[in-house]
């Protein structure tokens, strides 16, 4: 599932918009959302392997927050920028050295 | 689709019927043709797109208005064989001033015979973009961030 599908989800965009504040624990988000404690679990889990958020243990909570890294996206753009850009490079240089020749 | 630091780079190869002189100058003086257009931030449409040829130059998007916007600074400069330039582009979409947050992408001509030449392209440290996200995340609301990320993402893979 791509990033876009992933927040295309109301209640996943909104956990993703909370965490966009600040880091959040399982408990307070179900707290402040219409949805069960298991429910904002399994929506972290497609928002954590969607490379969106990242989640690190403190005592016996786990806290999420925005994916630290913040390039999972930005790979994955400049992956097809990069191929989209080349094979017109190629479409470009080529038909300029059939006219020169 | 987890990236961790260490993958973040993208890489690519194409193998173009052209000599290497050729393919170097047409890679640098017709860059505005084949860059997808709607990478750009301007508030106007898209005059040109300009690679200034030596080092310290910058690769200009021009809006029909006048409005200029230097994404890219030119930081190698070696024909025919190799370029390195960076990309000062954050991942809110704004131009990103700090140099130590900005990526780079190294593009290297390969002769294979008179009339082939490979042409590899590295965007690599794409961490450094990352870099201070936590900092940024203050900014990363509802307008300007993430969100419209994703829809710059979604216009691409949609055209």
């Amino acid at each position: 599932m791509d990033q876009l599908a992933t927040l295309a989800d109301p209640t996943r965009r909104a956990i993703f918009e909370r965490l966009a504040d600040r880091p959040w624990a399982v408990g307070e988000l179900a707290g402040e959302l219409p949805v069960s404690r298991p429910a904002v679990s399994q929506h972290l889990k497609v928002l954590k392997d969607a490379g969106l958020v990242t989640d690190q243990r403190a005592g016996n909570r786990r806290i999420y927050r925005l994916d630290p890294e913040g390039v999972g996206a930005l790979r994955d753009y400049l992956d097809q920028f990069w191929t989209r850009a080349l094979d017109a490079y190629k479409a470009t240089v080529e038909q300029q050295s059939e006219e020169v020749s | 689709m987890n990236t961790t630091p260490q993958s973040a780079s993208v890489s690519k190869a194409i193998v173009v019927e052209a000599g290497i002189e050729r393919a170097f100058e047409v890679f640098v003086s017709d860059f505005g043709r084949f860059k997808p257009p709607e990478h750009n931030i301007l508030g106007a449409p898209l005059a040109e797109t300009v690679f200034e040829p030596h080092v310290g130059g910058h690769i200009v998007d021009r809006g029909v208005d006048g409005s200029e916007c230097r994404w890219a600074r030119v930081l190698a400069y070696e024909p025919p064989h190799r370029l390195l330039i960076s990309w000062d582009l954050d991942p809110r979409w704004q131009i990103e001033t700090d140099p130590a947050r900005t990526s780079e992408i190294e593009v290297r001509f390969i002769a294979e015979a008179p009339n082939r030449t490979r042409v590899e392209l590295e965007h690599r440290y794409l961490e450094r973009h990352g870099e201070g996200w936590e900092g940024i995340r203050d900014g990363v609301d509802g307008a300007n961030g993430w969100p419209l990320y994703l829809r710059r993402f979604a216009e691409l893979l949609a055209t």
